[in-house]
């Protein structure tokens, strides 16, 4: 068998297993989440964080809640990275500097996990697990629990309520995340990923010379980096790390991992809004978008075109062996089609074209099947904005799930769409007026403009994936990406719960004849149709200048 | 106790969820998998995979690479070699304390050239090119190994094969004058003249940002003899895996090292082989590691 060959084979066992779940999967978070009694765990929980679990919340309520959870989180993982130094199981590291500290507190609070530190040399155990994998776990519950808030807005009727956030917060985290992550912590263990309390190892070489060997608790952190589509790991790295993913299987896990929730959010959808056909028409647009990125990433990766990739013969800088180029191509597509940014290769060192379609993959909002939760939301506002289209086309008021898009709701799903290419290229304009950070730029020409361009993209998308030779320390580049992360998170999803305030207080219109019908494959082609339109819009001209320009020399 | 404001009560349930849901996912969680990872047959890979002598002294792990270089960084020719690696640390290469790639891009042709005076060692602003690094690696390992190190836009000095063309009309119009960027004087260009314009070297500190940069293809073959895997870096630099290509263009120099059969020597690389998992997971793989303790175990270095 061809390297190409097995690599079609391992997208088409992927897509086996996605569909496999989609339904078992997505109908257990739907019980989670619409479980009408308590049971003994969740009201002790309740009773220690001091949350009465039956008042359920307006729309600003509830993003009051998110705001506050996201402030504190940030607060208490700054204050335990600075204070590593005065903690035991720290490896020896002291408190991580000021700037680094802030920068990685946003960055895993707001769900994009950009690597700006070196795990292996500034964050120890306690760190690590009872801070970044704390954050790993809440970012995705916060993130699925938004989701559930806007499914019910269009779900429920003439009301003001959404659903208590603690509740959705505390039964994602115990019934969804934590299962699965136990389950493929010990799988990972049992391929070689390590488990240990230990801090450094010393090897004796075959040569004669030292090798210092790193432990750490990573098996538990690589399940929820990947599975709460997060992405920040425990070495610099990531997940090219061979004690993060040791073999060909575990980086199969591991594409499934980032996958699988997304890809089971639609089922959610369709059950919480009383129609399974919605939730497969969702699925569809998600499905459709992924599988001919996935299909681009790994065609040029396989074909190699460039001069260094034809110097070498293979697109083989920066991947691993035991990966090979098709299953890193994968694992690249995954990872910026959802918002993880975990990598098993260095997108950098991509061909231009690869490495362009992925950066297309983050400016799409990532919504194809996007994070966990992230990607529900965004996707069902780019329905809004379909059926709102396909109403101008016929003269008609636009529904979606039988409530009307009127003007509030189609202001709100307007701006949601406009934050990120907002944040992206007025950041990216911003950051190239000043001579100074042209220096950031690890390689000259179109590549170099590809560099920068990826990073607002992955800060602003919340990924955390990046061309890593970019030089993103500067206090200018720490400051902005900072922000970009900050108001990329945070704006969309109060607009999302704002525009699930609006749809809850609705009453159904009734379905008649002229309704447009939101299961059929007429509308999955149109939203298709609707996001790559906007998004080439959006971005063509600085894709033109960095990646296309850089492909075609 | 009089009611808290709204503001204030929330922040405070933000702060007790934050610090419940740490002790969770934050404590238990790890610990609970860390227990069921004491479990036999769990518990050694839990470690790290550790490999150790007969003394009991750790000697590596099997999935962290090694080089097997010496002091100066040589290649020690009784040992098979593993990939190039960026992750070099105070231990030299393949320090996991660093773990990293090059993250040079595809179109990272042009080397920064080192003042005359100071030297590629001794000028810290210069740096190679990820083209010319190939290009030298690969001649390296073709003389090691004695084979045909040539490739594709490398000329024959082990450089990439890239010139700066100057045009008339800045990107348009007749070729005025044409260099070779990463040769710098008095080495005597890989191509004499370009489109009837004599090459030249090129000169340390002169300004050649208006050139349109322009790889030269050559004539080496598209498929060189020296293995992909062979010339590039891996994306941890702690790659423990080299392609069974390379492995077999190695053999013959270990056997004559170690005073070996050919055949006997690929038996070993055969041992440390694995396939695609499933037929179709990942690519063929020679541990790299595990081959070098077999070989020391069965053909002992004098």
């Amino acid at each position: 068998m061809s390297e190409t060959t097995a690599g079609v084979v391992f997208i088409a066992a992927m897509i086996a297993a996605l569909a496999a779940t989609y339904r078992p999967l997505g109908d257990h978070i739907f019980r989670v989440v619409t479980r009408e009694r308590h049971n003994r765990v969740e009201r002790g929980l309740y009773k220690a964080m001091g949350v009465r679990p039956d008042a359920e919340q307006r729309w600003t309520g509830y993003a009051r809640s998110v705001l506050a959870f996201s402030a504190l989180s940030l607060v208490l993982l700054y204050l335990l990275q600075r204070l590593q130094g005065s903690l035991p199981l720290g490896n020896g590291f002291g408190g991580v500097e000021p700037g680094l500290a802030w920068n990685t507190a946003v960055s895993f609070t707001t769900n994009t996990n950009w690597q700006a530190y070196s795990g292996e040399s500034t964050m120890g155990i306690v760190v690590q697990a009872a801070g970044l994998s704390v954050q790993n776990f809440v970012s995705a519950a916060v993130g699925i629990a938004v989701a559930v808030a806007l499914v019910r807005g269009f779900a429920r009727k003439a009301t003001d309520k959404l659903g208590n956030f603690w509740v959705d917060l505390t039964r994602v985290t115990l019934w969804v995340l934590l299962p699965i992550a136990s389950v493929a912590a010990v799988a990972l263990v049992a391929g070689g990923v390590v488990q240990n309390l230990a801090d450094f190892t010393t090897a004796q070489t075959a040569t004669g010379g030292d090798q210092t060997l790193t432990g750490g608790l990573i098996a538990t952190q690589e399940a929820i980096k990947n599975l709460g589509t997060n992405g920040g790991g425990p070495f610099n790295a990531n997940a090219s790390h061979p004690f993060e993913n040791p073999t060909s299987w575990t980086n199969f896990i591991l594409v499934y991992l980032i996958l699988c929730i997304p890809f089971s959010m639609p089922r959610v959808f369709g059950r919480m809004a009383g129609d399974d056909r919605q939730g497969y028409a969702i699925a569809a647009v998600m499905g459709v978008i992924a599988i001919v990125s996935t299909g681009l990433v790994v065609g040029f990766e396989s074909f190699a075109n460039g001069t260094v990739p034809q110097a070498v013969a293979a697109a083989m800088e920066g991947k691993e062996v035991r990966f090979g180029v098709a299953d890193s191509g994968v694992f690249a597509a995954a990872t910026t089609l959802t918002s993880t940014g975990s990598v098993n290769s260095f997108h950098d060192s991509f061909t231009s074209f690869g490495g362009g379609v992925l950066m297309l993959n983050m400016m799409l909002g990532e919504v194809a099947p996007g994070g966990v939760g992230a990607g529900l939301y965004g996707l069902l506002v780019l329905a809004v904005i379909t059926v709102f289209i396909a109403g101008l086309m016929v003269g008609r008021t636009p529904e979606y799930l039988r409530k009307k898009i009127g003007a509030r709701e189609i202001k709100l799903a307007s701006l949601y769409f406009l934050v990120t290419p907002a944040l992206l290229l007025i950041g990216l304009a911003a950051s190239l007026a000043v001579p100074a950070n042209l220096e950031s730029m690890q390689d000259s020409g179109p590549h170099g403009l590809s560099e920068m361009v990826y990073a607002f993209a992955s800060a602003s998308n919340n990924n955390g994936s990046a061309f890593a030779g970019f030089g993103a320390n500067t206090p200018w580049f720490n400051t902005v990406l900072g922000l970009c992360m900050l108001f990329g998170r945070l704006l969309p999803i109060v607009l999302v719960l704002a525009l699930a305030g609006s749809l809850a207080k609705q009453r159904p219109v009734p379905a008649t004849a002229g309704t447009f019908p939101t299961h059929k494959p007429l509308f999955v082609g149109m939203v298709v149709g609707v996001t790559i339109v906007l998004v080439a819009l959006t971005f063509l001209p600085v894709l033109a200048l960095g990646p296309l320009a850089d492909g075609l020399q | 106790m009089a009611r808290l404001p709204r503001w204030i009560a929330t922040h405070l349930a933000a702060l007790r969820a934050v610090l419940v849901l740490t002790v969770i996912t934050g404590v238990l969680y790890p610990l609970a998998v860390l227990a069921v990872a004491q479990i036999p047959g769990l518990d050694a890979k839990a470690e790290g995979s550790l490999l150790y002598d007969e003394d009991g002294n750790v000697v590596g792990s099997s999935l962290i690479g090694q080089s097997y270089t010496d002091a100066d960084g040589e290649a020690v020719l009784a040992y098979f070699q593993s990939r190039p690696s960026m992750a070099a640390g105070e231990d030299g290469d393949y320090d996991p304390l660093v773990s990293g790639a090059s993250n040079l891009g595809p179109e990272n042709v042009v080397d920064a050239l080192p003042d005359p005076a100071l030297g590629w060692d001794g000028d810290e602003n210069a740096s190679k090119s990820l083209l010319t690094q190939v290009c030298e690696r690969s001649y390296a390992i073709g003389e090691r190994e004695g084979v045909d190190g040539s490739r594709p836009y490398c000329t024959d000095t082990g450089v990439g094969a890239v010139l700066g063309v100057f045009y008339s009309e800045g990107t348009t119009g007749e070729v005025t004058r044409v260099v070779s960027l990463n040769e710098p004087c008095d080495a005597s260009p890989f191509l004499p003249e370009y489109e009837g314009v004599q090459v030249e070297c090129a000169e340390y500190g002169a300004d050649y940002a208006k050139a349109i940069i322009t790889p030269i293809e050559g004539d080496a073959p598209a498929e060189p003899e020296v293995p992909a895997d062979a010339v590039t870096a891996s994306g941890s630099g702690l790659d423990p895996h080299i392609s069974p290509e390379y492995a077999a263009l190695q053999i013959p120099r270990i056997a004559a090292e170690r005073g070996a059969d050919e055949s006997a020597v690929r038996a070993l690389v055969d041992d440390a082989t694995t396939g695609r998992f499933l037929g179709f997971m990942g690519e063929p793989a020679v541990n790299v590691v595990e081959l070098n303790l077999a070989l020391d175990g069965a053909y002992p270095r004098s």
